[in-house]
């Protein structure tokens, strides 16, 4: 009746049991808050049920800090753990438990946090930017959204019921085969990457077609912002390659569901399959990670600066190059698997030339802030500190393009420094910016600047302390994913690195300490719709824009239309005119979270077996897409003069 | 600030250049959005199709494909399937028509024609199965299994799919919504059909 599941899934040690009656304690406080103050019509009215991409990309960018919390936790039990279990001593995580919070912290950092976010921030901003009033396809957003809520619950729940994959966050085969990996971890982490990742890969359809199809009459190409440039780029490889994730994922759950030898160690199975297929996914993941994040830095520069980009053109063809030269570069990931001299000589050669895009981009950021007049407001702090940080990381990449040097490297704390080097310092700085940059946009106030610039060096020297010592440690031979080191000498570093790890945690705390305080004095921090002197259309609009962005659709002339306008003898911006006084937007729609609510059934039955619950997931999920079918009128009339704004169809 | 110009008919005046025109109608939007979603499913064939490469010789000792197949089945599957390709792009033709009774006959058909590929692809399937040949005998028959019932998994919900919207064309009718929804499943039905094809040549013919 409950296939696999039983008391003995609730876990018996301290740790976990402590971490899962809190996680439910914290949820049940948010439920009773939320029905004390009566809030459940408005939050089901405004926000579970809306189609609205910037309250969509509201709920992405919370859900993500949300994780960042808990990967966090992982990150900082893993950080104490190696600074005590040095020798004799044997630290606080058992083994098995130290795997599994290994990988859950990559795991949730990269999927739940770092993308989670990303989608938000584009979610948020590309719209406005392009002048459209909304995404392609909005309902299709708002599933998106839901699907990505399901793979993080379900990724919880493995918190308190079962176990996580104790495999690290790729989960390769054969380890991660029924053979080698019975529990249900692995599984937990299959459908709950299956169910995101399928949000994901619709988000990317979204996205694309937004940026291609519903840009405002007047805006080609090269006048889009750079930030919708580099959001095309992003959302063109979740196109070509989170297929190839979804694809090995099947591949792997028909190996353990139904006894498939695709990866397995028998009857010729090829798990190196597995890891070239999971890199030609997972080198695209990390520019689909970074690009919006040079964008994000190209308009905090440009805006900050008071100067136009220097080289759009040359920042957009570096950008589209790196989108290609993406695909040919995966192997470098595993230049010890012995693909031979020849292949590893031509992926390390590869790895080289994306550098070379991303070198141009440093010099463009470099030369816009030249001759201007810099204002060192917070989101320009991050992306200072980026620049510093991003071309040490980016060195130590070159570094580790070269096969030989690799060979000493690889699976060493070094590698771990190193892609820490860029994703902290590239794309969480890059988040951050964006996070400062575009808050009084969505809000109509800005965050507290003095708190956004403590969150910055928490976080930028934060980061130096906790992984400096590990490109060190890394050199003097220490490997990833130990939870126990003989070599004494090496723990003076790993007790730095944890203080590194505290120092980012005060950090954090800031982040929600910032975030209160903002709002509790949000009305001395307002500002009009042109919050930091912007020079894109998205500053045009109030802030926080209508529910449909833009009124009448701005007619776009050139690049900077809007900073043109602002100046003493510029052009205004010019309009076009609605036929008659009524458009269509779309209707709140429920169909998202009940298809979470279905997937959430049906990732869980499948993990623990449960077929008759599975198939009621997928049966519920098939009759919410019927009901949905035969919804004919999705759309409401916005009357932009009457003063209740909306009125639906008669 | 700012003033106000008309430009009633921008997205068909054809002095301004195409990615200058605005945002694309509804129709134009849905059918972009779908070929986007088929280039996404294109791929996961092709990922499928890869490891059918890589392990097509992984056969554990066990028979290869040409001791499999029997080739004059896969003659009549891809028969059908093209067949029912053709039927439904008279399907197309009918609906944009708004003529029901060709559009119900056509997409009968289609669906008689799916379902009998995919009768004849199941009998293959058991067959094998029963004769100790299944998924679990070797990589190379894991390959063959989930690359062709991957394809054949599509079928499936093609024909689920049809249904439904024959329901829809019988309920609301040829609406603007219909009719969108009409043109994205005879985009998927005719990608399915390409897929076949490289299935069919990769897999069938080119067994050894």
């Amino acid at each position: 009746m409950l296939g696999k599941l039983s008391w003995a899934a609730i876990p018996h040690e301290p740790i976990p049991l402590i971490a899962g009656l809190g996680m439910i304690t914290a949820m049940l406080l948010v439920l009773g808050i939320i029905t004390w103050k009566k809030w459940w019509g408005v939050l089901w009215r405004d926000w579970i049920t809306s189609v609205d991409h910037k309250k969509v990309g509201v709920m992405y960018i919370l859900l993500a800090l949300v994780m960042l919390v808990r990967g966090f936790v992982d990150a900082l039990m893993m950080r104490s753990q190696l600074a005590m279990a040095a020798g004799g001593a044997s630290g606080y995580l058992p083994p098995e438990h130290y795997s599994q919070i290994f990988s859950a912290h990559g795991t949730i950092m990269i999927f739940f946090v770092a993308m989670t976010f990303i989608v938000g921030l584009m979610n948020l901003v590309v719209p406005l930017q392009i002048g459209a009033r909304d995404v392609a396809f909005p309902v299709l957003n708002s599933v998106s959204f839901w699907l990505t809520t399901s793979g993080m619950l379900l990724m919880n729940i493995s918190l308190i019921i079962g176990e996580f994959a104790r495999t690290g966050w790729l989960a390769y085969p054969p380890l991660s085969e029924l053979a080698y990996s019975p529990q249900v971890g692995v599984d937990y982490y299959l459908w709950a990457l299956q169910i995101a990742g399928l949000g994901t890969l619709l988000s990317g359809i979204n996205l694309t077609a937004t940026i291609l199809k519903m840009r405002t009459p007047g805006m080609g190409y090269f006048e889009m912002p750079i930030f919708c440039w580099t959001a095309l780029a992003s959302n063109l490889l979740i196109i070509a390659a989170f297929p190839i994730l979804t694809a090995t994922f099947l591949m792997l759950m028909l190996d353990r569901y139904l006894g498939f030898h695709f990866f397995t160690t028998t009857a010729g199975g090829d798990p190196m399959m597995y890891i070239n297929l999971i890199w030609a996914w997972g080198h695209p993941e990390v520019y689909i990670l970074i690009l919006p994040a040079f964008g994000v830095f190209s308009e905090v520069f440009s805006t900050f600066s008071g100067k136009p980009l220097f080289g759009y053109r040359s920042m957009v063809a570096a950008t589209m190059s790196i989108c290609v030269l993406s695909f040919v570069v995966w192997l470098h990931h595993f230049f010890t698997m012995g693909a031979g001299a020849n292949v590893n000589a031509f992926f390390g050669i590869m790895t080289m030339i994306i550098a070379i895009p991303t070198g141009v981009k440093v010099f463009n950021w470099l030369f816009t802030m030249y001759g201007g007049s810099v204002r060192f407001t917070t989101p320009i702090y991050w992306s200072l500190g980026f620049i510093v940080t991003f071309v040490l990381g980016g060195m130590t990449g070159v570094l580790l393009a070269i096969p030989p040097v690799d060979f000493v490297l690889h699976n060493s704390l070094f590698l771990i420094a190193h892609f820490h080097n860029v994703i902290i310092g590239g794309v969480v700085f890059g988040l951050f910016a964006g996070y400062t940059f575009w808050f009084p946009k969505v809000f109509g106030f800005k965050l507290h600047e003095g708190l956004g610039k403590a969150i910055f060096w928490c976080w930028f020297i934060g980061f130096y302390v906790a992984f400096m010592p590990l490109y060190i440690l890394g050199i003097m031979g220490a490997t990833r994913r130990m939870q126990h080191y003989t070599n004494m000498d090496w723990q003076p570093f790993m007790i730095v690195a944890f203080v590194g790890a505290l120092i980012i945690m005060v950090g954090i705390a800031l982040i929600v300490v910032q975030l209160y305080v903002s709002i509790k004095y949000r009305e001395q921090n307002r500002c009009d719709g042109d919050c930091w002197n912007g020079r894109t259309l998205e500053w045009s609009t109030t802030s926080p824009p209508p529910h449909w962005n833009y009124t009448e659709l701005p007619q776009v002339k050139s690049l900077e239309d809007f900073w043109h306008s602002k100046q003493p003898n510029g052009a205004p911006l010019e309009y076009v005119k609605n036929q008659g006084n009524i458009f269509h937007m779309p209707k709140p729609s429920a169909l998202g979270i009940i298809i979470a609510f279905f997937s959430s059934i049906l990732g869980f039955a499948m993990v623990w077996h449960i077929w008759w619950l599975a198939i009621i997931g997928l049966l519920g999920n098939f009759v919410a897409l019927l009901e949905h079918a035969w919804h004919t009128d999705n759309e409401i009339d916005i009357d932009p003069s009457d003063p209740a704004h909306t009125h639906g169809h008669a | 600030m700012s003033t106000v110009i008309h430009h009633s008919h921008a997205a068909d005046d054809f002095s301004i250049p195409y990615a200058k025109r605005g945002p694309s109608e509804t129709r134009v939007l849905v059918g972009y959005g779908f070929w986007l979603f088929l280039l996404t499913d294109i791929i996961i064939f092709s990922a499928m199709f890869a490891s059918y490469a890589v392990l097509v010789n992984h056969t554990a000792d066990g028979p290869k494909g040409v001791q499999l197949f029997d080739r004059t089945d896969v003659l009549l599957e891809t028969v059908f399937l093209l067949l029912s390709s053709f039927t439904c792009g008279i399907m197309a033709l009918a609906s944009a028509a708004e003529n029901r009774i060709h559009t119900y006959l056509s997409a009968g058909a289609t669906f008689v024609l799916g379902a009998g590929f995919l009768v004849l692809e199941l009998m293959e399937f058991s067959h094998m199965i029963s004769a100790g040949t299944g998924p679990s005998r070797s990589a190379f028959l894991s390959a063959f299994f989930g690359l062709v019932g991957m394809h054949g998994i599509h079928v499936f919900l093609g024909l689920i799919w049809l249904m439904v919207m024959m329901v829809q064309v019988q309920t609301i009718g040829f609406s603007k919504m219909v009719q969108r929804r009409l043109h994205c499943f005879n985009l998927f039905w005719h990608a399915l059909d390409i897929v076949w094809i490289g299935v069919f040549t990769i897999v069938y013919l080119g067994a050894k």
